[in-house]
C-alpha cells in the first residue's frame, strides 16, 4: 500500500475497497475478543474457514469475508457467530456446529434454532442480532461497529467511512473549530472524572509550553470493568483518529497510548494499527497532505491500578514509579514532563470522530442536561446478560439490569449494583428507577465511573463487598500518603472484625468518621475516593452490618465466622451427593437416608449448598 | 506580595509561598512530618492539610505544596481539618507509637492515644531521606521498596548501597530516628555497612567517611590532598 497524501486519495481509496464488495454477499463475523477467545472461537474461525473450502463455498464466501471481529457485547452467550447480510446470530458456538452451520445457513440460508437466542421468558427465537431483547435498548455507536470490523484491518474500518472524520477535521476545521465542536457537544471524560473534554483541549491548547501531548488512558483496571479493553482491541482505528483529530485541535505532534500490559490482545491490535496508519500515511508527517504532523508510541503499564490516575500515569510513563503528586496545577498547564498535556480514556477518544462526523447538535441530542451521548457499561455480577452494553446517558438502572442484563438469575432477588469500580457506591433497588448520568450517580453518594456495573443478589453480603472493595484497594495504594495507606487497612480491619463477628456498636461511627477523613485527606484520588463502598453500604444497607455486630449473624449467609450448614430433614432424600462433594467428610450419611453435617469439620466452602437438588442445605 | 485571610486574619504572603510557609510567617502553628524547606514538595504525611474557600468552593488541600493566592481564605484549625490530622497521627502511632515529635504532635490535636493496633514499624514514609539523598546530596543511595501498606525505606536489592557516600544526611534528617548509625574506631556504619572515615593528617581525629570526601573531589574536581586535614586544622 502508499502512503494516502490527500483527501481526495483517501476517498478514491474509499470508494475503491467499497466497490471491491458486494453489500449483498455473505460476511461472517466470529467474535475474536478476549472472551470469546477463550472460549475457543479462533478455532471456530479456522474450522468455517476450512469448511467453507471443502463444501465447496469458497466463491460464495471470500476469505476476507470471514471476519475475526471485535468484542460484539454479548459475552455471556459467547462464542458468537453473525452471518450477515441477514444478520443470523449463533450464540455459545463450539466447533462441532461448524459443519452445520456452513451446509445449511451459510449453503442454504436455513436458520439452526438450537443455536438462535431463545427468550427465557417467551420462549420466543430471535434469529437476528438487532432484535434480541439484549441489543433492542442499546445505541451502539462506538461499539456496533466492532462486528462488521475485523479488529486487524485498516481497510475494513475505512470501508465503514473511517478516517473521514480526520479529513473533514483537517479540510473544513481549524483547530479552535474541532475544539468549539467537542465544546458544544459536552462530552465528558469516560474515565471516570467526568470532566469536558473540549475544555481540556481548549487549556491544553492555549496552555503556554512546547511540546504539547496528547495521551490515551488504556489503565483500565476496575474489577470487572472490560469497555476499554473491547474499544481497543475491536476498533483500534476509532481510538487512534480521536487521538489524532484531538492532536490537530491542540496543537501536538507527540501522543502516547497507555496500556496495561495484562491486556496483550489489545496491545497487539494497537500496535498493528498504528504501524498501519503509519503505512496509510494517517500518522507521521504532514498528514493527508495538511502539513500537520502527529505519531503515537505505545507504552505499556505494569498492571497498578493507581497508574490510571493522571499524575500517577505521567510518572509511569516518565519512567518512575507510579506515585501521583498532589494535582494544584492542572495537567492542561504541567502534565507529562511537565508539559502541557491533554489525557482522555479510550472511550472519550472514541467518541470523537462521531462527533467530528455527525456534529455536536446531534451528539448532544443524545442523553441528558448534564451528560451526552452514550457510555459503555461492563455488565456483571448476577445478572443473566452479562457482557458490554452502550445506552444512551439517562436510561435508568432498572432498564439496563433488567430490559438488557436479564435481570438476577435464578429468580434471586436483586440487591445491589455497583457501579463507578471499587471505589464508587453500592445503589439498592429503590433508586433503580435513577437516570444513568454523571451527576445523578454521584448524588446517590456512587459515581460513572468509567463504567463497571456489578450486579448484586439476595447472596451478597454487603458488609463482606465492602470488605473485598477495601482489600483491593489495600492492595493497589501506592502508599504515598497516610490516609490511604495506613487508612485504609485500617478500615478492612475493622470489616474483618466485623465479618468475623467480632464488631463493636462504635465500629460503625468510627468507619463512618475514618471514611470522612481519609476522603478529605488523601492525596489523589484512589484514597480519596477508597471508602466509598463502606459508605454507600452503611448508608443504604446499615441494618446487614448491625446483623452482623449485634445478632453475630450474616443475614445473606456469606461471612463464614457467622453461619452454620445444616440439613433439613423434611427436604433431604438420602441422595448423598452432598457427602459426595463434601472434601473434608463433614456432610456424611446413608444413602437413601437423612444426612447430616458436623459443624467441627465443616469448612463452609458451600459446594453441597450449591449441589443440592432439594433444598434441604440450609445456612444458619 | 498577596493578601489572604488565614483563620481570620489578613496576612500578607510573597507570590509563590506555600500556605504551610505563609502560616509559620504569621505564627500560625500547622504540623507536619514530611515538608522540608531544603527538599521539592511531597505532601505525603497529609499532617498539614488546610481548608480552603476560594470562589465559594470549598477542599482540603495541603498547606506544604498549596500556594497564596490573593483573597483565598484559609482556615488552619476547622472540624474537618483537624478530624484527618487526628486520623493521620493516630494512623502514624500506629507504626510507630512513641516518638517524642509524634506524641507532641498527637497530644496538641488532643489524640490520647491510638484507637489502632500498633503493629510497629518505626519509618513513618515521610521519603526525607530519600529526597534529601536525591536532591541535595545527589546520590540516590537509597529509595522506595514495594507499596501501599508493604512499602519500605531501603538499599537497592537489600545490599550495601553502592551509591551511599556515608554523609548521614537520611540520619539526621529522619524526624523520628529510625535510621540508626554509629562510630566506633575510624569506622561509620550505616545501612549495615561499614564505611571508613578519615583520619586528620594533623590532629589524628577521624573527621568524615572517605567516601564522601571522595564525593565531592569529584563533584567539585578538587586536588587529591583537599581534605587531607579536618575543618579545626585547616
Amino acid at each position: 500500500m502508499k502512503k494516502i497524501k490527500t483527501l481526495e486519495e483517501l476517498e478514491q481509496f474509499r470508494k475503491e475497497i467499497q466497490a471491491q464488495r458486494d453489500p449483498k454477499k455473505t460476511v461472517i463475523s466470529i467474535c475474536a475478543g478476549t472472551g470469546c477467545l477463550a472460549l475457543g472461537s479462533k478455532k471456530i474461525a479456522g474450522a468455517i474457514k476450512e469448511e467453507i473450502q471443502s463444501q465447496g463455498l469458497s466463491l460464495k464466501v471470500e476469505l476476507s469475508a470471514i471476519k475475526e471481529t471485535g468484542c460484539p457485547g454479548f459475552c455471556e452467550r459467547g462464542p458468537i457467530v453473525v452471518i450477515y447480510p441477514e444478520g443470523t446470530c449463533y450464540l455459545g458456538v463450539t466447533v462441532e456446529d461448524v459443519p452445520e452451520i456452513v451446509s445449511k445457513t451459510i449453503a442454504n440460508n436455513e436458520i439452526i434454532e438450537r443455536l438462535v437466542y431463545k427468550d427465557p421468558d417467551t420462549k420466543e427465537r430471535v434469529v437476528k442480532d438487532s432484535e434480541i431483547p439484549f441489543y433492542k435498548k442499546q445505541q451502539r455507536y462506538l461499539l456496533g461497529k466492532n462486528n462488521f470490523i475485523d479488529s486487524k484491518s485498516i481497510e475494513d474500518y475505512i470501508r465503514l467511512g473511517g478516517y473521514s472524520a480526520l479529513a473533514k477535521a483537517l479540510s473544513a476545521m481549524k483547530p479552535d473549530e474541532v475544539i468549539q465542536e467537542v465544546i458544544d457537544a459536552d462530552l465528558r471524560g469516560r474515565g471516570g472524572g467526568g470532566f469536558p473534554a473540549g475544555w481540556k483541549w481548549h487549556s491544553t491548547r492555549n496552555a503556554e509550553g512546547d511540546p504539547k501531548y496528547v495521551i490515551c488512558n488504556a489503565d483500565e483496571g476496575d474489577p470487572g470493568a472490560f469497555m476499554d479493553r473491547a474499544l481497543l482491541e475491536g476498533n483500534p482505528h476509532s481510538v487512534l483518529e480521536g487521538m489524532i483529530i484531538g492532536a490537530y485541535a491542540i496543537g501536538s505532534r507527540d501522543g502516547y497510548i497507555y496500556v496495561r500490559n495484562e491486556y496483550p490482545l489489545a496491545v497487539t491490535n494497537a500496535t498493528l494499527a498504528l504501524d498501519q496508519a503509519r503505512e496509510f500515511g494517517l500518522l507521521g508527517e504532514n498528514i493527508l497532505g495538511s502539513g500537520f504532523g502527529f505519531d503515537i508510541k505505545i507504552m505499556r503499564g505494569g498492571g497498578a491500578f493507581v497508574c490510571g490516575e493522571s499524575s500517577a500515569l505521567f510518572a509511569s510513563l516518565e519512567g518512575r514509579s507510579g506515585e501521583p503528586r498532589a494535582k494544584y496545577i492542572h495537567a492542561t498547564d504541567k502534565g507529562l514532563w511537565d508539559k502541557p498535556t491533554s489525557l482522555n480514556n479510550v472511550e472519550t477518544w472514541a467518541n470523537v470522530p462521531l462527533i467530528i462526523n455527525k456534529g455536536a447538535k446531534w451528539y448532544n441530542g443524545i442523553g441528558t442536561e448534564g451528560s451526552k451521548g452514550t457510555k459503555i457499561f461492563s455488565l456483571v455480577g448476577k445478572i443473566s446478560n452479562t457482557g458490554l452494553v452502550e445506552v444512551p446517558m439517562g436510561i435508568t438502572l432498572r432498564e439496563i439490569i433488567y430490559d438488557i442484563g436479564g435481570g438476577v438469575p435464578g429468580g434471586k432477588k436483586f440487591k445491589a449494583v455497583q457501579t463507578g469500580g471499587p471505589s464508587g457506591g453500592c445503589i439498592p433497588a429503590k433508586h433503580l428507577d435513577t437516570p444513568v448520568d454523571f451527576d445523578e450517580l454521584t448524588k446517590l453518594g456512587s459515581m460513572m465511573g468509567s463504567g463497571g456495573m456489578i450486579v448484586m443478589d439476595e447472596n451478597n453480603c454487603m458488609v463482606d463487598v465492602a470488605n473485598y472493595f477495601l482489600k483491593f484497594l489495600e492492595e493497589e495504594s501506592c502508599g504515598k500518603c497516610t490516609p490511604c495507606r495506613e487508612g485504609i487497612l485500617q478500615m478492612r480491619k475493622i470489616l474483618d472484625l466485623i465479618t468475623s463477628g467480632e464488631g463493636k456498636e462504635e465500629d460503625l461511627d468510627t468507619l463512618e468518621w475514618m471514611g470522612q477523613a481519609i476522603i478529605d485527606g488523601s492525596l489523589c484520588a484512589l484514597g480519596g475516593s477508597a471508602p466509598n463502598p463502606v459508605i454507600t453500604t452503611m448508608r443504604y444497607f446499615r441494618d446487614e452490618y448491625e446483623a452482623h455486630i449485634r445478632d453475630k449473624k450474616c443475614p445473606a449467609g456469606v461471612c463464614k465466622a457467622l453461619i452454620k450448614f445444616s440439613i433439613d430433614p423434611e427436604n433431604c432424600t438420602g441422595c448423598h451427593l452432598c457427602a459426595r462433594i463434601c472434601p473434608v467428610e463433614a456432610a456424611t450419611g446413608e444413602k437413601k437416608e437423612i444426612h447430616t453435617i458436623d459443624d467441627d469439620i465443616c469448612i463452609k466452602c458451600r459446594a453441597c449448598y450449591e449441589v443440592c437438588k432439594f433444598d434441604a442445605i440450609k445456612i444458619m | 506580595m498577596v493578601t489572604l485571610t488565614m483563620d481570620g486574619r489578613k496576612i500578607e504572603a510573597p507570590e509563590g509561598a506555600t500556605l504551610l510557609k505563609a502560616a509559620n510567617s504569621a505564627n500560625i502553628e500547622i504540623p507536619q512530618l514530611c515538608s522540608n524547606e531544603e527538599l521539592e514538595h511531597y505532601g505525603a504525611c497529609r499532617l498539614c492539610v488546610v481548608e480552603i474557600t476560594h470562589k465559594n468552593r470549598t477542599r482540603i488541600v495541603a498547606s506544604c505544596i498549596y500556594e497564596v493566592a490573593e483573597g483565598l481564605e484559609v482556615n488552619t484549625r476547622s472540624e474537618r481539618v483537624l478530624n484527618v490530622r487526628k486520623l493521620v497521627i493516630e494512623l502514624l502511632l500506629a507504626r510507630n507509637p512513641r516518638h517524642p515529635s509524634l506524641l507532641k504532635i498527637a497530644e496538641d490535636l488532643g489524640v490520647k492515644k491510638s484507637r489502632f493496633e500498633a503493629e510497629i514499624k518505626g519509618c513513618i514514609l515521610c521519603g526525607q531521606c530519600i529526597r534529601t539523598c536525591r536532591e541535595v546530596v545527589g546520590v540516590s543511595a537509597i529509595g522506595y521498596e514495594g507499596r501501599g501498606i508493604n512499602k519500605r525505606v531501603a538499599t537497592p536489592f537489600e545490599e550495601s548501597p553502592p551509591d551511599c557516600i556515608a554523609c548521614g544526611s537520611c540520619h539526621f534528617v529522619c524526624p523520628v530516628d529510625v535510621i540508626p548509625m554509629k562510630e566506633k574506631d575510624g569506622v561509620r556504619n550505616i545501612w549495615k555497612t561499614d564505611f571508613p572515615l578519615q583520619k586528620c593528617e594533623s590532629c589524628g581525629r577521624y573527621f568524615a567517611p572517605v567516601k564522601q570526601l571522595e564525593y565531592f573531589r569529584e563533584q567539585y574536581n578538587l586536588p587529591p590532598e583537599q581534605f587531607s586535614k579536618c575543618t579545626h586544622c585547616r
